[in-house]
Parts: C-alpha cells; structure tokens; sequence
C-alpha cells in the first residue's frame, strides 16, 4: 500500500457555531487530497475559496471540523503545531522583528534543541541557499520585501520539514521578482525533494510551478491535476474560466461522433473537434475557447466573418477584441511585426484552432 | 496616554499630511485663533506652574532661595514623602502592568467567553470616582471591615491603613492603564509572528518568552511608566487611606490647606513634579519611539491563536477572578450606600440618598452645571488644537502640542496648587468664582481630546480637505463642514471623557473650591472625613450614575437609533472598548 507524504480525507472546516448554520462559514467543505513525497500541489482559486485554511489546517492551526490529516500516514489532527514537522512560509513572512536574519532562521533549530555548531552551520548553509549570505546580522525591518521573503523561505527549510507549507508567499513582491522567486523556490523545492502544499491565486504561477494544480471554489475542489490538465481539459466552466487569462465560451450542438473526432455545430459551421467522454450526438456543449485558440486571417478568409472592436499592441503579440456574431472574442495573435496589423473596425475573418479547443458538456439549469 | 502610542504609530502616515500645511499668513482667521490659544496655554497651564516653582524658591526673608528645598530635603525624616510616592508608584507600577498584561492577553490572544462583559468590568475604575477603591477596601477591610470584623471576628488586623491598602486599592485602579496599552500593543502583534513560531517548533511557552514578550517590551514600559505616573498623582485614595504612610499629594494639601504654609507645599508640589516630568519623558521621548514597525508587507487578517481547552479554562479563570473582585469592591461601596452606619447597624436605609438629594443637592445641581458648561468647550478646543496641529504648518507648532499635553504628566495637586496662587490677585482674580473650576476642568481635561483628535486626523487623507478649499470654502467653514463631522467620534470620545473627569476628578479641583460653588467630589472628601462611609458610598454611587447617564446619552446623540439609514454604517459609539485614550492624571 502506498504511503503517501500528506493526505487528507474529506476534510471539512466550519467557523462558527456548528449548529447555528446562520452565522457559521463553510470555509472548506469535503476536501480530499495527496500528496506523494516530493511532489508541490499549488492550491488555486479565487480569493476567500478556502485556500490559506485547508494550508493552516495541515500546519495544525485550525482544527478541521471534520475529516482526517494524515502525515506520513499517521492522522494528525490533534498534533498541535509545533510537535508537527511542518514548516509554514507565510503571506506576510511574519518574520521576527526583534531578532537578527541569522536568529531568525536559527529560531527552529534552537527550539529543537540542537548544538550551537550544527545550528551556525546549518543556518548559514539555507542562507546560502537562498542567496542571503552576508545578511546574517541585519534586522529583518531593513531588508527589501525579497530578501525578507527569502528570509522566511530559509527559516522554513532549514528545519527540514517533511512538508512545506507556502501561502502565497509571492504575493508581496512585483511582478519581475515575482517570476524570479517562483523559479528559484522550484529549483530549490526539488533539489531538496521535499514535499510541499503552495497556495496561491495566480494561475500562472500555480502553472509554472506545480506537478499538480487542485483549483480550489468555495471551499471546495473543482478539479485536480498536471497543470496541462486543469488548463487543457479543465473539468467545468468554473476551471476553464478561471485558468485562462481570456477565455469566451461558445455554444454549439454534438452533430456526429466520428472515431476520435467530434463533429459540432458552432454558428453557422460544422467544425471537428477531439472527442470527449461522455458526449452524444445531439447534446449542447460550450466551446472553451482562449485567446490563443483564434486566429484573425484577412477578410473573406477563415470560417467565420468578424469585425475587431478592439486592438491593443503588447510588442511580443497583439489581442483583439472581435464581435463574432454578437459576441466577443478575445484574439491573441503572436508575434505581431510578422503580420500586418488590423485596425479597430476592420472587417476581417476568424478561424479556431479546433485542435487546441476543449469541449465541455453544458449543465443545463 | 494611550494615544500616545498609537499616535507614534500614526506617525508613518505624515509625509501625506505635509502636503496640506497650507501657509496660515495668508488665513487671518487662523493666525487668530493659533495666538489666542497660544495666549490660553501659557496663562492656564505655564503661568501656575510657574507660580509654583517661584512661590517654592521664596525664602522666609523674603528672598529668592532654595532654602524650601533644603528643609523639605535635608533631613530623612522629611524625605519620607517623597520616598514613599515613589516606592508606592514603582509597587503600584509593577503589579498593575503585570495583571495587565495578562488580561490583555485573555482577552486579545484566547478565545475566551464573556469577553465584552470582562472587558467593560476592566473599565469601572476609569470612569469611577478615584476614592470609591478606598471606600470599599474600608468597609471590606477596616477595623469594622466587613471581612476583618464580621467573617475573620476581628482575629487578623490586616492593617489597610497605609502602603498595604493603598497598594490593592491604586493596583485595582490603574490596572485598566496598563490593560489598555498592552490590549493595543498585543492586537498590534501579527499573530502570524507567533504562528510562525509556534510552526518551527516553540511550544505556547517558548512562544510567549521568545516572541510575544520580546515584543511587547516596549508597551510594558509605557504601561509602567503611566501607571507610575498616575500613582503618583493619585490624591483620593491615599486621603482616605494613606494612614501614617505620607505621600507627597497629600503632604502638599495638608501643607497649604492645613498649615497655610505656601512655599512648602509648592515645594513639595515641584518635589512632585519631577519624577512625574520624567516618567513623561522617558516614556514620549525615549519608550514610544523603540517599539518595532511591523516588518512585513499584506497583513493576515487577525486570528486568534490560542483556543487550547486548558489555556481557555486558564484564561477564563484569570478573567473570573479578576472582575469578581472588581464587582466586590463596587458591590461593597453599592451595597453599602443602603446601610444605615457600616459595620455597625447594616439596617436597609435610604437616609443616605435622603441626605445626597436633599441636603447636598445643591453639589449635584453645581457639579451638572459646571460640568455641563465645561465638557463642550473642552471638546471643541481640543479639536481645533489637534487641527491645527496636524493640518497648518506655523512657528512653535510642537511647543503648542507639548505644552497642551503637559497636563497628562503634571499631577492634579501641582495644578490645584498652581491655581490658587496664580489666580488669586489682580490682575487676575478668579478664586471662588465659577470660571476658575471651568477652566481648571478644561485645561485638564482638553489633552486627551486632543491626542484622540490628533490619532483621527493623522487617519484622513487631507486631500478630502483640500477638496472643499477647492471648491471654494475657506479654513474655518473647511473645518465645520468636512474635518469636524469626521473626527466626530474622536470628539464625543473626548466629550465623555472630559464630562467623566469633571464629576470624578479631585486632586486639582479641591484646591479651587469655594463656599459659593460646591462640587460632589468634594463632598465625598467631607463625608470620609466624618467618618460616614454610607454617605460616602451612596454620593459614589450618584457620580456613577451620572457618568453612566452621560455617556448612555452622548452614545445616543452618535448612533441616532431613532434615525435609521445609511450614515449609520460610519457611526461609531463614543466610547467601544478599544484602544481610547482613557487615560490621564486624577
Ligand atoms: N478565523 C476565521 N473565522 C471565521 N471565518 C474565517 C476565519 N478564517 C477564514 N474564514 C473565512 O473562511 C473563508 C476562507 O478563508 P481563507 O482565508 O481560507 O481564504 P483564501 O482562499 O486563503 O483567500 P485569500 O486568497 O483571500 O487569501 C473566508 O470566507 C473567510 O472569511
Ligand atoms: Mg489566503
């Protein structure tokens, strides 16, 4: 049987009094996952989704109201935090303001109790780490928000937790040091092999970063997989909308299935797409169609005519906006220098990348 | 005092605020009114002051000396005073930041039940009458005392005459101090800090002794630091019950009331005043600016972090404790304004209140009357002071702002002291009058208004200000229309404490009373001195009474509940257990 480094099973966590359902909040509601040992999982969704509580409830700081934690396969839910080898990395760093970079960092070994040479060597050795050398005497108030968000990357790993817990440890920085953290926190996360739970609400992080992505919605989980799972073939409209950065949904209607190929009526087309499970001949189904999947060809060309509402110059490509039949299409076209450019209000005709276009059965309501 | 501290905090706001320093030349109306308050300052608050110190440098023959001094200092029998303040005032300091500290800690890092209620029990003593203490621990502990006599039959004489009783009584009475600092500088804490500790493995203890304490440091001095200064100032309750235990206050009264000796008691009054002055100093100049910044960028929404069974059940424990022995001593003072003579015939009577009302009506009808008069242009004052403060920029802007708070630090008998000498000649004749107790009652109680005042200011952007000068409204319509309504609440807070401190107060005010103008506080002082604790008891309970009312009906003109709509949402009560800045010198 497998052992895995983190589960949780149906795990549900109520603020509030549990019977009094008016003013009790389900933060997070029936949420089960695991974890292998190694493995980052990034928590994703929307502000207020249950993210940072299911975190603090691995960490031991909320006591799930009901369901299990188990660590290493042992159920942890009445282990308070500090018999817990976890190692939280939080939002606000919460790095201690009357204590040097070095003690700082030495805080958890010391309350492990270990010799002042292993504590010297084993610190400075996660302050190289991170990049931190030299640092070691400064208060942490004078450091820039980079290198306090290093410091309290180091002071979580040089405990050497079994997981370690990230809440949206990036959210504080710009948007360039941002994409720099994200890489050197993967690089170093799996040169240490260590298994660890990452929350945060920006898809692009969670997708650069991630063996697995569960998209997390009001305190539950919506689909959990590879990020090219959640973004590729995400489970619903929820997952679909909220993974791309402009995504439309079109309707169209199952004409035929053909082998692997879908046969549906969009507009006034019939285009194939792959097949999905579950899908019969006749049912209605939204296309999730991303920026990406639209091509914008000369007028007179392509399946579909359209007219641009919009055009918005970002160097490496341009978006459109397009009218397509009355609805709006966001079109992102690479590499704009190659092509001519169209013009707001130009007339101008579409193809989709039928490919690249995943098909989700619509929920009728 | 609180807002002292969080006045510092605050402080990271200015740069925005300079922006709006307009160039007050050209508002005449401004220049005006910054010379007249000016003008206010020096008569009211430096002028006594320094009366005092001259009146103390005047030797028997009619020189300038320090004479005074050296017979108040040379010998150790007449250090005694001063010795015995301070040794009271450290005590005092010490125990009551320490059970402080642990119900700010109940109550801000524990999820214990009834929390609003132990939270408004911590709050009696602040707005009580300073002796209603001392009246209690007599009919608890006295010779008749209740415990002493009746439960224990006499057996223990617990001797509460002296440091013993007046150390229960100013610990009871200036705890909240200390709990408010602490409860704000606690709430200030990132509880993710101590997540983070709790996380690498600091059990609750390592936690508490490596992170919290660490932090709160700063506060905790503060907290000594004013409850020092409080204790020292403290009048009521070593009348009542300092015994043989003479400490500088009462000397100084005694002194001048007693022996019609003036050099001597503002001999003592300036002995007095140092410690008091350098307490104050230490704690705004030095203590406030070492408290650390929060190091951290998007804070995490406040948690509270201990929910531990044994911990609540401790925590709970604490906070039952600790108001139930709150809840004893008014319970006793209460109860006791019903018995017909304590400790000797406990017969239900209500010839106490019989006598309040009908006999000593009159301090009711003159304590309402100057209160009434004095309480709104306090408030005003107080926000036109902390206006200009934060809002114009002009020569000696911080000497204003240092002088208008200087009241927090110099004690009540220093300023009574200072009154009477001041006031009492032409060109300025003001003894026995009524504006002597008013602007006494202003000068005194017009800094906490303004240090909340201040807090608000620093909150609004002065942009919203800078809007209606735009539009066309000059300084004074600019603060009618749009600064006065928002720092209304800063200015009701201010309203209730200042009418609090009008029918509570009595160091400074004893000295200024006349035949003519009677005021309750007084009263109480007479009936202690006749050895009527019932009667006593029962005007305690009036001021109570009063000072509930007070605040029940400036709470009611804030929240309007008769009006229902929108403009509710931004209304806040005048008085929320929070961090107000409740505190000042009896
Ligand atoms: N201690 C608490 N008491 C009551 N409600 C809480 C508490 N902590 C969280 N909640 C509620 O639980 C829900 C989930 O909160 P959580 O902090 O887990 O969200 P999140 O996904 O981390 O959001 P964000 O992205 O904004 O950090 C929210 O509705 C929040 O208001
Ligand atoms: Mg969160």
């Amino acid at each position: 049987m497998d052992r895995y480094s983190v589960e949780l099973i149906d795990v549900t966590k109520i603020f509030g009094h549990r019977e009094a359902a008016s003013d009790s909040i389900v933060a997070v509601n029936g949420v089960s996952l695991r974890l292998i040992q190694g493995e980052l999982l990034t928590l994703l969704g929307p502000s207020g989704c249950g993210k940072t509580t299911t975190l603090r409830m691995v960490g031991g700081f909320e006591t799930p109201t009901y369901g299990r934690i188990l660590l290493d396969g042992k159920v942890i839910n009445d282990v308070p935090p500090h018999r817990r080898d976890t190692a939280m990395v939080f939002q606000s760093y919460a790095l201690f303001p009357h204590l040097t970079v070095f003690e700082n960092v030495a805080y958890g070994l010391r309350m492990r109790k270990m010799d002042a040479c292993t504590i010297s060597a084993k610190t400075r050795h996660a302050l190289s780490l991170v990049g931190l050398e030299g640092m070691e005497e400064r208060p942490p108030g004078s450091l820039s928000g980079g290198q306090q968000q290093r410091v309290a990357l180091a002071r979580a790993l040089v405990v050497e937790p079994k997981v370690l817990l990230l809440d949206e440890p990036l959210s504080n920085l710009d948007a360039r040091l941002r994409a720099q953290m994200r890489i050197e926190i993967r690089k170093i996360q799996q040169a240490l092999n260590m298994t660890s739970m990452y929350v945060t609400h920006d898809q692009e992080e969670a997708m650069s970063l991630s063996d697995r992505i569960a998209v997390m919605n009001h305190g539950r989980i919506e689909q959990i997989g590879t990020p090219q799972d959640v973004y590729a073939r995400p489970a619903n409209r929820f997952v679909a909308d909220f993974m791309g950065s402009k995504t439309t949904f079109l309707d169209g209607t199952v004409m035929s299935l053909d082998g692997d190929q879908v046969n549906v009526q969009v507009l006034d087309a019939v285009l194939p797409f792959e097949k999905v499970p579950d899908i019969a001949p006749g049912d209605k189904v939204e296309l999730v169609v991303r920026s990406e999947t639209v091509d914008i060809v000369p007028p007179g060309k392509g399946t579909f005519p359209a007219r641009i509402i919009h055009a918005a110059y970002f160097g490496s490509h341009v978006l459109y906006e397009v009218d397509l039949f009355g609805t709006n299409v966001t079109a992102e076209i690479p590499d704009p220098q190659e092509r001519n450019m169209f013009s707001r209000g130009s007339e101008v005709g579409i193809n989709l990348k039928t490919r690249s276009i995943y098909l989700l059965r619509k929920v009728m309501n | 005092m609180v807002s002292l501290l969080i006045r510092q905090e605050a402080e990271l706001g200015r740069p925005l605020n300079r922006r709006s320093q307009s160039m007050v030349l050209k508002e005449p109306l401004v220049v005006f009114v910054i010379i007249a308050i000016a003008a206010a300052l020096v008569l009211f608050v430096l002028y006594p002051l320094y009366s005092v110190l001259k009146t103390s440098l005047m030797q028997s023959d009619g020189t300038i000396g320090l004479e005074v001094y050296r017979n108040l200092l040379a010998k150790s029998y007449n250090r005694r005073p001063l010795v015995n303040s301070i040794r009271l005032g450290v005590i005092v300091a010490v125990l009551g930041t320490i059970i402080g500290f642990i119900f700010a800690y109940c109550t801000t890092r524990v999820d214990v039940p009834l929390k609003g209620f132990f939270k408004a029990v911590a709050m009696f003593p602040m707005i009580s009458p300073p002796f209603i203490m001392s009246l209690a621990t007599i009919m608890l502990f006295g010779n008749n005392g209740l415990i002493t006599k009746h439960f224990l039959g006499g057996l223990v004489n617990f001797k509460i005459y002296g440091l013993r009783g007046l150390v229960i009584v100013e610990t009871l009475a200036y705890f909240p101090t200390a709990y408010l600092v602490l409860s704000g500088v606690l709430q200030a804490i990132d509880s993710s800090i101590e997540d983070a500790a709790r996380d690498l493995g600091a059990s609750w203890w390592q936690v508490f002794r490596t992170v919290t304490l660490p932090l709160a440091i700063p506060g905790i001095a503060s907290a000594l630091l004013l409850i020092f200064i409080e204790s020292l100032a403290d009048f009521g309750n070593p009348i009542i019950l300092s015994g043989d235990y003479q400490v500088l206050a009462v000397q100084a009264y005694l002194r001048i009331t007693g022996l019609y000796d003036l050099p001597g008691g503002a001999g003592l009054a300036v002995i007095l005043l140092v410690p008091s002055l350098i307490a104050f100093f230490v704690q705004k100049y030095w203590v406030s600016k070492r408290s650390y910044v929060t190091v951290t960028g998007k804070p995490s929404g406040q948690r509270i972090s201990r929910n531990e069974p044994w911990v609540k059940t401790a925590a709970l424990i604490v906070c039952v404790v600790l108001t139930a022995i709150i809840l004893l001593f008014y319970g006793t003072a209460f109860v006791g304004s019903f018995m017909t003579l304590w400790g000797v015939n406990y017969d239900f009577t209500l010839a106490n209140y019989r006598h309040v009302f009908q006999v000593a009506g009159e301090y009711i009808k003159d304590t309402l009357f100057l209160a009434t008069v004095a309480t709104p242009i306090t408030g005003l004052l107080a926000m036109i002071i902390a206006f200009l403060v934060v809002r114009k920029q002009f020569f000696g802007r911080q000497a204003l702002e240092l002088v208008s708070m200087l009241s927090f630090a110099v004690p009540g008998t220093v300023v009574g002291i200072g009154y009477i000498l001041a006031f009492n000649q032409p060109p300025i004749l003001l003894t026995g009058t009524a504006s002597i107790i008013i602007i006494l009652f202003i000068f005194r109680n017009m800094p906490t208004g303004i240090q909340s005042g201040i807090a608000a200011l620093q909150q609004i952007d002065p942009s919203i200000e800078e809007a209606s000068c735009d539009l066309g409204a000059d300084s004074g319509t600019t603060f009618r229309k749009i600064t006065l309504p928002l720092i209304a609440p800063a200015f009701f807070s201010g309203l209730v404490f200042s009418f609090v401190r009008c029918v509570t107060a009595i160091s400074a005010i004893v000295f200024v009373v006349s035949g003519r103008w009677k005021l309750i506080t007084v009263a109480v002082l007479g009936s202690v001195e006749n050895s009527d604790l019932a009667q006593a008891a029962a005007f305690c309970v009036v001021i109570v009474g009063m000072v509930m009312a007070a605040i029940g009906i400036i709470n009611l003109l804030v929240y309007q509940p008769w009006k229902r709509g929108p403009q509710e949402v931004s209304k806040k009560p005048a008085i929320s257990g929070g961090a107000e800045p409740w505190i000042g010198t009896a």
